[in-house]
């Protein structure tokens, strides 16, 4: 298997030399082989969006290269990243703009990373396309393309954001905790179908999210972050034998190493200063 | 009746200005001062270049040129060097009418006696159906006042399809998705920065076209001719929301700023009629549009307290 995503040494550090200072990633390395799908896990601070943010180009790493499918992607600006990665994020109301319809919203992804001319954004074999593949998340919204898509639910939203991060096959799909803002019923219909299309489309995925169940049930590999560091890293038959109470056992003992270390640092403070 | 004809037509002409309002404030959420400098801009340099033995047309569409550019400019202000949006504009705004003196040498140039696009259409007018008055149902009008509304009449649904078509495209619905979502736009590969400055350059140039016409239909550039007409723009777009009831269609939203811009107009010719003072022109525009703004927030706090009680 041939790395598809290749991270090495990331580091990024927001405000750097100021009281809000974060050391957000402090050298990240982590190679993702084509077609696996990655669980990302970490508590809050861990730094699992900053990477995730880091890959897509939100923001330029300060020291580290990222490669993705053979190319050195570190200096690309986010919209140039876009051609060869798809993405989901938290808020349903990212994904998408509110007051264009459902059809022009497609129209959009369509071309993701594409030269946009002055042909019209929506035609006919466009809109056949759509309503056929939305008619496949089974919302009955393949009748409602001429809608804004602002005025359906934030279910509906990330359903519909999930298709078209992945309308034109991405060579990498980030899904930023892109359930954690849904109610629990949609949030099951949109992990259903990111399993269902990551499957069938044998896409390489990363996917933080908060849910033991769901980093155990979905994908090949779990990767557990701290303190902007991998601390665990699980695949094969690791990752199938684990359950979602073993996890919470590696998050506590994650979180008794680091009172100690809290508790050495007090004892040094105490005797030398 | 020349008075009603004349509202008419200036609010065609100042329908490109809303226009030009609609895209910068409406689809990429910028509320852009340098509408101010730029219609003046494009007023300044028609008159100039008419002045100085250019042909009309081509002094028209050099005005819109020098727009495109103080937009851009604004833009790259905006987008490259992160100045906040407003002062972007602003500072245009304020370098303009520099610019705008330093190309016309000084703060008012009559065209009356030049061959213009206003005085083409008039004669154009005046050959077709003669120098008589028509009756036009039951009105009494002049050809060359019916020839230059209906050249203004082109000249806004010509702009209008021109911009409704844009916006259609994939590359313009690709900037309407800027304003609305602009990390989405980004997500999908789109330079949402020189969207921005196209944006900007798009919507300036339209504003300085219709200061170009705007000088050659009414005979003269003039220095002050930009001041708050920023404000009059969004008067012109908010009433046309208005009349439109607040669609999400964009041909209907262009629609509703020419209508809206057109309606103004006359309803300022009526209440200079009546008698209003024009120097408090700018202060109702503007609390005309504070209000605008306002009330419809207003009235449904109004409504969601009363269903309280």
């Amino acid at each position: 298997m041939t790395a598809m995503l290749s991270l090495k040494g990331l580091r990024k550090t927001f405000n750097p030399d100021t009281v809000n200072e974060v050391r957000a990633l402090q050298g990240v390395n982590l190679e993702v082989s084509d077609g696996s799908f990655v669980q990302l896990l970490g508590m809050n601070g861990s730094g699992k969006s900053t990477l995730l943010n880091a890959v897509a180009g939100s923001f330029f790493v300060d020291r580290g290269s990222i490669e993705l499918n053979g190319a050195d992607i570190t200096r690309w600006p986010e919209h140039r990243r876009a051609k060869l990665i798809g993405r989901v994020f938290q808020n349903p109301f990212s994904g998408t703009s509110p007051n264009l319809s459902i059809a022009e919203n497609f129209a959009l992804a369509a071309r993701r990373g594409e030269f946009r001319g002055l042909g019209w954004a929506l035609n006919r074999s466009l809109m056949k396309e759509l309503r056929d593949r939305i008619a496949t998340l089974r919302m009955g919204l393949e009748d409602r393309l001429d809608n804004a898509i602002g005025s359906l639910s934030g279910g509906q939203r990330q359903a519909l954001t999930l298709l078209m991060a992945t309308w034109r096959k991405p060579k990498l799909l980030l899904l930023d905790e892109h359930t954690a803002a849904l109610d629990p019923k949609s949030a099951d219909q949109v992990i259903q179908l990111t399993e269902e299309v990551v499957k069938r489309e044998k896409l390489t995925a990363l996917m933080v999210t908060h849910s033991m169940q769901q980093a155990v049930s979905l994908g090949d590999r779990i990767v557990m972050l701290h303190r902007g560091q991998v601390a665990h890293d699980f695949s094969g038959p690791a990752k199938s034998r684990l359950r979602p109470e073993d996890l919470v056992d590696r998050f506590h003992e994650i979180r008794r190493r680091e009172l100690l270390d809290e508790r050495a640092a007090e004892l040094l403070r105490n005797s030398y200063a | 009746m020349t008075l009603l004809l004349g509202a008419l037509t200036i609010g065609l002409i100042l329908s490109l200005l809303a226009m030009g309002v609609m895209i910068s404030f409406r689809i990429f959420s910028v509320p852009d001062i340098t509408t101010d400098g730029s219609i003046t801009l494009g007023a300044a340099v028609a008159a100039t270049l008419i002045v100085n033995g250019v042909d009309p047309v081509t002094a028209t569409l050099v005005a819109t040129v020098a727009g495109f550019v103080a937009g851009a400019t604004t833009g790259v202000l905006h987008t490259q060097f992160k100045i906040d949006a407003l002062l972007s504009g602003i500072l245009v705004m304020t370098a303009l009418y520099s610019i705008n003196l330093r190309v016309m040498g000084r703060s008012n140039i009559p065209l009356l006696s030049n061959r213009t696009l206003g005085s083409m259409v008039s004669d154009f007018g005046t050959a077709v159906f003669g120098s008589e008055r028509i009756n036009l149902l039951g009105w009494m009008v002049s050809p060359a006042d019916l020839a230059l509304l209906l050249a203004a009449l082109i000249a806004a649904a010509v702009a209008a399809v021109i911009v409704l078509w844009f916006f259609r495209t994939e590359v313009g619905t690709a900037m309407r998705a800027t304003g609305d979502n602009a990390q989405m736009v980004r997500a999908l590969g789109a330079n949402v920065e020189l969207y921005r400055i196209f944006g900007l350059a798009t919507a300036n140039g339209l504003i300085a076209l219709s200061g170009a016409l705007f000088a050659q239909y009414q005979g003269f550039a003039d220095a002050q001719m930009g001041i708050g007409m920023v404000v009059w723009g969004l008067a012109s777009v908010i009433i046309g929301e208005a009349l439109t009831g607040g669609t999400r269609s964009l041909g209907l939203t262009l629609v509703g700023a020419i209508f809206g811009s057109v309606l103004f107009r006359l309803l300022v010719a009526i209440a200079l009629r009546w008698g209003l003072n024009p120097n408090d022109l700018k202060l109702i525009t503007a609390v005309f549009v504070f209000a605008a703004l306002v009330l419809p927030g207003l009235a449904g706090r109004l409504r969601r307290g009363l269903a309280v009680k």
